[in-house]
């Protein structure tokens, strides 16, 4: 079962990265970019096939370690086939 | 007056021969260093978690090691009132391991930054802090690429309300964008301590001073 969890920064921490990059959009002439912010996305294959377990256990990993709640909020999408 | 001390070595870790040095050189006595994969600690009087890159800063920094084998005695040991001491990459360890609240993010700058800075005592009624005086402006090496210290507002004001900010960046030496210049600080019961500075590069005349000195003889103090 493929999982992805995607890890984003909460509203109001700084992203100094996101900026830099923001700026250079701006310098190659995309104009109009009102904010970027940086992330990370993880691709996770799991070998259970119950879709709730698979579930349960993503959120799991993303609490203890993919995520540091103080600063980002995470997201779990499965694949469900 | 002596004092047992053991330095924890991570994959990645690159201080903690500065620091085995400091602590013998300082407190007269050998320490320990501990290899991550225990899961004891000897009976000591300090933890320290020194500087490096463990885990290569992978994910996050820290964010690794903080999971590792040895953690759980850790916790164990901070719980029994054993002092805790985490230099820079320690610091964020402590921080992944929820030993101290916060993170330490990428610096505002975005740059790596190795250079001396000011320090001020914001608490001198510490363990780590009490052979300074409250106020006193001291010389600290740093060399971190995320040292730029956020939490919530309520843990903030928390922080400053209860005297749990130990030290602060001084005279406009804030090389990272620390929250109210954060330096170092304590969690609720004062015996765990991290800080981004590397005070165990400024004890002996050849470091060009010997500020440092006075944090690990606090400890040494603290625990007779």
């Amino acid at each position: 079962m493929k999982a992805r969890i995607k890890v984003t920064l909460k509203n109001g921490v700084l992203d100094p990265q996101g900026k830099a990059i923001e700026g250079a959009l701006g310098s190659l002439g995309f104009s109009g970019v009102a904010s970027v912010r940086q992330g990370k996305l993880f691709e996770v294959e799991l070998d259970e096939t119950d879709p709730a377990k698979a579930r349960a256990a993503l959120e799991e990993m993303s609490k203890k370690l993919l995520a540091n709640t103080v600063i980002e909020n995470y997201a779990v999408e499965l694949d469900e086939k | 007056m002596s004092m047992k001390s053991g330095v924890v070595v991570f994959p990645g870790s690159n201080r903690e021969r500065d620091m085995l040095y400091a602590l013998e050189n300082i407190t007269g006595a050998k320490p320990q260093a501990i290899w991550h994969a225990d899961t004891e600690l000897p009976d000591l009087d300090l933890v320290v978690l020194c500087g490096g890159f463990s885990y290569g800063d992978y994910l996050r920094t820290g964010a690794i090691a903080a999971r590792g084998h040895i953690m759980p005695a850790i916790a164990k040991a901070a719980d029994k009132g054993v002092r805790i001491l985490g230099i820079c990459n320690g610091f964020q360890i402590l921080c992944e391991a929820g030993l101290l609240p916060g993170v330490l993010m990428r610096n505002a700058g975005l740059k790596f930054v190795c250079k001396e800075v000011k320090l001020e005592v914001a608490n001198a009624d510490t363990d780590f802090t009490r052979k300074y005086k409250r106020g006193e402006v001291w010389r600290c090496p740093v060399a971190h690429g995320d040292g730029n210290y956020f939490t919530d507002p309520e843990t903030l004001k928390r922080l400053e309300g209860e005297g749990r900010v130990g030290l602060r960046y001084a005279e406009g030496t804030n090389p990272n964008g620390s929250l109210n210049d954060i330096a170092g600080i304590l969690n609720e019961r004062g015996n765990v301590f991290g800080m981004m500075p590397h005070p165990e590069n400024m004890i002996e005349p050849m470091n060009g001073a010997t500020d440092g000195r006075a944090l690990f003889e606090s400890v040494l103090e603290a625990v007779a």
